[in-house]
């Protein structure tokens, strides 16, 4: 029987297997940040041993750094002795840091790929559930606790028990104005919040592989939203052509080598899944969240279920209680407080050249308050070079310093109570963008038109004919 | 870590689904760098007002209900990987966690922390959650060893699963650290015929 892609990178990094069937897994990169750290680094010093292999190891400070005012000490004390705390642990262990200033610094989960320290056939883990973002190189990536980043810092292992595996097709052409964040909002609507529980998720078919490395990403990053372990994508010719040149990318003779082993990660035609899934491209519409986690997604011109279309009403009227809507109600229409682009899900280059592109020329609503938080400080870069810092500050958009930011709210960029954000990033769940903020999940170009427009629409009714699909 | 064997308590039922760890611990509270003190911060923002007073329909807030066992709806734990959440359960005074089903990371988190995740059926998750609302003192006892919880108050008892080295981990108090130090050698002669790009 042929091996599924990740049966061959698993099995790849298999050191033993011990009692009960867990295994040792071998981590070729750990992605460190200043919020999961802290306690492990503490637990390495009281244990009195060392790091295992600091060269595994890349830092960078991203989940409560401001958004504004880099260049000045982080005003917020805690947040402030915690970022300080990462640069000092990382001069103690001697840890590459991408630290606020740095021109590397960013989100996490944008660096690894841009920097080409995200390679295909890698076991990577982070103190982070989106790790699950560099599964799109076809690397085994998937976010593990604080005791768990302690004992790769002590180990480079980890003791784990094999996930199931489970395959997503999506086949078909995407319509115009519908992007892979509306795929993956779709998926997990169908599949709920804890349909992929236990499994390690492998995206294919045709709608798959004519994505770009950074729509993947966007693929992959959200596979925990639906309780998967992680996500991944065979690596191809996209894949490769986007590592070629990078920071950390093999080259010359090792660049041969490493595309020789990288053809090799494919699902084999015989291999089997735990599970598998076939969507069509075609019935996904721009979708658009309405609860509180981000299993309840729909399509931007459906209706929020009624009590009687859901298993559980109460819960169903808990969220609506908190999100300020309506059983069976629209949410076009809806006017918009807040339109937030950024996070790990879509904060890249691409996601700024979609906004920009269609806000190019118009104004931001007056009841709309936009602001962009690019992933890292080369995409910030790269989107000034461009001139689509120019293009987004005419339309009335803020532009921010790279980080989490309002993702999670914590820093001090939080959306207000009982006001609406239409948002970029990943979570919905309440208070997460803030205490008692209400959002609203969507792709880059619905959050654009939205900020536009002020209120939701469907995107689709306001793209030209030579608008990008 | 505190070993773990036999627990009897009655219970706080928490009859949402879908509890994410965003609930269970605001990312607001994530900026201590120990890992005490989050108990306080335990399920915030259902547990007090703005005002930083207790909210009356929160059952956490409501004296009759008491225990260190925590009986929630199906998928507790889901979201993010912050172990702050595993650490506020703790802290707070809970050691074990019952539902019909748990996020991958959450019950790794918990394991870890002495914390133990039970599972059971959803028919008897039903049961236990309607037992301890219409009598809030109802005993449950989870014993580790033998991989049953009981309820003999409504005649339950149900086998659950545990993976046996995590088991032993927590009758002993030891953590994976302690077992993954001592396999070093293999560690490194794996690391030698290891190729990666």
């Amino acid at each position: 029987m042929g091996k599924t892609l990740f049966e061959k990178v698993w099995d790849n990094h298999i050191v033993d297997t011990v009692d009960g069937g867990q295994e040792i897994l071998f981590i070729d990169r750990h992605f460190i940040h200043e919020v999961t750290s802290p306690q492990a680094f503490d637990g390495i010093r009281k244990r009195g041993i060392g790091l295992y292999d600091k060269n595994r190891i890349v830092a960078t400070a991203d989940h409560n750094v401001p958004t504004k005012d880099q260049h000045l000490p982080i005003k917020d004390e805690l947040s402030r002795l915690q970022v300080d705390m990462l640069t000092h642990n990382c001069e103690e262990f001697d840890i590459d840091l991408y630290g606020l200033g740095h021109k590397n610094q960013g989100i996490v989960h944008v660096i690894g790929p841009e920097l080409g320290v995200t390679k295909p056939g890698m076991t990577i883990v982070c103190g982070d559930s989106h790790t699950s973002t560099h599964g799109a190189f076809g690397a085994v990536a998937f976010g593990i606790g604080t005791s768990q980043v302690e004992q790769v810092m002590a180990s480079q292992c980890l003791l784990v028990q094999r996930p199931k595996t489970m395959r997503i097709i999506i086949d078909g052409e995407l319509g115009n104005g519908i992007y892979s964040k509306d795929i993956i909002l779709y998926i997990i609507s169908k599949l709920s919040t804890s349909g992929g529980t236990g499994h390690f998720v492998e995206y294919a078919g045709s709608a798959i592989r004519s994505l770009s490395m950074e729509a993947r990403m966007t693929i992959c990053n959200m596979s925990i939203e639906m309780g998967a372990r992680g996500g991944m994508i065979a690596p191809d010719q996209t894949t490769f052509e986007y590592i070629k040149g990078r920071e950390y990318a093999p080259s010359g003779q090792q660049w041969e080598e490493a595309l020789a082993y990288w053809s090799t990660l494919y699902s084999d035609e015989d291999a089997v899944f735990d599970k598998e899934y076939v969507f069509n491209a075609e019935d996904i519409e721009p979708m658009i969240t309405y609860g509180t986690n981000p299993g309840m997604g729909m399509g931007i011109t459906q209706h929020i279920p009624t009590t009687q279309e859901v298993e559980r009403p109460d819960n169903l009227l808990q969220s609506l209680h908190y999100m300020g809507l309506t059983p069976g109600a629209s949410l076009l229409n809806t006017p918009v407080d807040h339109v937030f682009i950024g996070s790990c899900t879509n904060s890249r280059i691409e996601d700024l050249r979609i906004v920009a592109d269609y806000v190019r020329g118009k104004k931001k609503a007056d009841n709309v308050q936009a602001f962009i938080v690019p992933g890292s400080k080369q995409v910030e870069a790269q989107a000034k070079a461009e001139g689509l810092h120019d293009i987004l500050f005419e339309a009335g958009f803020e532009l921010r310093g790279p980080g989490c930011s309002a993702c999670l709210g914590m820093n001090e960029d939080k959306i207000p109570k009982m006001e609406y954000c239409v948002s970029t990033s990943n979570r919905n769940y309440e208070g997460r963008q803030g205490p008692g903020a209400r959002t609203l999940l969507v792709s880059p170009l619905t959050a654009a038109v939205i900020a536009v427009e002020g209120k939701v629409v469907d995107p689709r009714k306001y793209l030209n004919e030579e608008a990008p699909a | 870590m505190e070993k773990f064997s036999t627990l009897l308590s009655p219970a706080i039922p928490l009859v949402q689904e879908n509890v994410d760890t965003d609930q269970i611990i605001p990312a607001r509270f994530l900026k201590a760098t120990s890992r005490e003190g989050f108990g306080e911060h335990l399920f915030k923002d259902w547990r007090f007002d703005e005002q930083g007073h207790p909210k009356s329909d929160f059952i956490l807030n409501n004296s009759e209900y008491s225990g260190s066992i925590l009986v929630a709806g199906e998928n507790f734990g889901c979201g993010s990987s912050r172990e702050h959440a595993a650490w506020a359960l703790v802290d707070y005074g809970f050691k074990a966690v019952v539902s019909s089903y748990f996020a991958d990371i959450f019950k790794g988190n918990a394991l870890n922390n002495g914390l133990l995740p039970v599972q059971v059926s959803p028919s008897s998750l039903k049961e236990l959650l309607a037992a301890i609302q219409s009598n809030p003192m109802t005993g449950i006892e989870i014993d580790l060893e033998a991989q049953l919880l009981r309820v003999p108050e409504i005649g339950i008892q149900e086998h659950f699963e545990i993976n046996p080295y995590k088991k032993t981990c927590l009758i002993n108090g030891y953590d994976d650290i302690d077992f993954l130090l001592s396999q070093k050698e293999k560690i490194s002669a794996f690391e030698l015929k290891h190729i990666e790009f």
